[in-house]
């Protein structure tokens, strides 16, 4: 009794609980959590535990953002990160996850190669993120304002916001341009993207498609000499996938 | 549970260095985007697994994510400073955003890829070499 007794004051001589930054100590969870999670993607040969490692980095990534007073950023984070693009990438896996390919391993060279070009970028990174003397000061603790209503009004084209000190003063432009622009923009790559990806049927086997490329007819070369039939057009259509 | 992570050697250290007690600073959220973005680079350069290398791009810009957080946060600036304000917060988001389009078209082409060429492997496309 008397030993746990001593064993539990000299915990708390040692680490004063009070003197515990909560925010810090989440801060510190989340980072540790996010860098480690992201080297196992590195690490990881089977495409399946991958993708299971960038589930946890991206969702301790939205932690941070949380713990930076980024609340409606962060919570964009888990919706469409966490839970759309990693939806597509799963099934990604699954699609393509054929016995042969759920571990192409890479080669040794390529490995250690990549180490050492990925730690002297490191370094560089982390020498600069350490050389600016304002960065390094620790924060002072202004509780920010809630984000999701600025944000909002911004995208509107209208700023709520308080401007930054170096901003000249003034009507200030909002988003509302980037934000069309955008969001034609995933329009138009989400229908690509369903035309890229849909199920095509073929006539012909590919093997067949393939030979017949390769060596064209004595006829159509001789068309496309001579000029009456494009060259670009017979090679596509031998080449490309059937109508 | 704290005073359990103190009491081992490692995390004695980190709380030698203060990191449990200091309050954050702008440095520490560039480590972790440095450390995501690096990983990232390497993931893209070393995986031969076209998701692999999706994931590769999905980490950068998520690293490049968190710079943009960092200096847009009042929370961490130090005295006197403000910041980029909302303008990092918002761009942050129209990245998230532009990496949900760009995962969508590598994605399909990636399916395409395997539709065509019945594997994954990125160092089988070389169909366009000159």
């Amino acid at each position: 009794m008397m030993a746990a007794m001593s064993a539990t004051g000299l915990v708390a001589t040692a680490l004063p609980l009070a003197a515990i930054n909560w925010h810090s100590t989440f801060f510190l969870l989340f980072a540790v959590l996010a860098c480690v999670c992201a080297v196992a993607v590195v690490a990881a040969d089977n495409v399946v535990r991958m993708a299971l490692y960038l589930v946890l980095s991206l969702g301790a990534t939205a932690g941070l953002f949380f713990l930076a007073g980024a609340e409606f950023v962060g919570a964009m984070q888990l919706m469409i990160y966490v839970g759309g693009t990693l939806v597509l990438l799963v099934f990604g896996v699954m699609l393509t996850a054929q016995a042969p390919f759920v571990s192409i391993k890479t080669a040794p060279g390529d490995r250690a190669l990549a180490g050492i070009v990925g730690a002297s970028l490191l370094a560089v990174l982390l020498l600069s993120a350490f050389s600016v003397e304002e960065w390094r000061k620790p924060a002072a603790g202004v509780v920010g304002e809630p984000t999701a209503t600025p944000i909002g009004m911004a995208l509107l084209g209208v700023r709520v916001d308080e401007p930054p000190a170096h901003a000249p003063a003034g009507v200030r432009s909002g988003y509302l341009l980037p934000f069309e622009i955008v969001s034609v923009h995933l329009l138009v790559v989400l229908v690509a993207a369903a035309y890229l990806a849909r199920a095509k049927r073929r006539k012909t086997p590919r093997a067949i498609e393939v030979a017949a490329s390769v060596e064209p007819p004595a006829s159509v070369a001789a068309h496309a000499a001579i000029g009456r039939e494009p060259a670009g057009r017979s090679g596509s259509v031998l080449v490309g996938g059937p109508r | 549970m704290i005073s359990l992570i103190g009491s081992t050697p490692l995390g004695g250290g980190l709380f030698a260095m203060g990191l449990f007690t200091e309050p954050v600073s702008v440095a520490h959220y560039l480590v972790v985007g440095a450390i995501l973005f690096t990983a990232g680079i390497a993931c893209m350069a070393v995986k031969r697994n076209a998701l692999g290398v999706l994931m590769g791009i999905e980490l950068v810009l998520n690293g490049a994510n968190v710079n943009f957080v960092a200096f847009a946060s009042p929370y961490l600036q130090a005295e006197g400073s403000r910041g980029l304000g909302l303008d990092g917060q918002v761009i942050a988001l129209f990245v998230i955003l532009l990496a949900a389009a760009e995962a969508a078209v590598a994605l399909a082409i990636t399916l395409n890829f395997y539709n065509n060429h019945a594997t994954v492997d990125v160092d089988r496309a070389d169909d366009l070499k000159g």
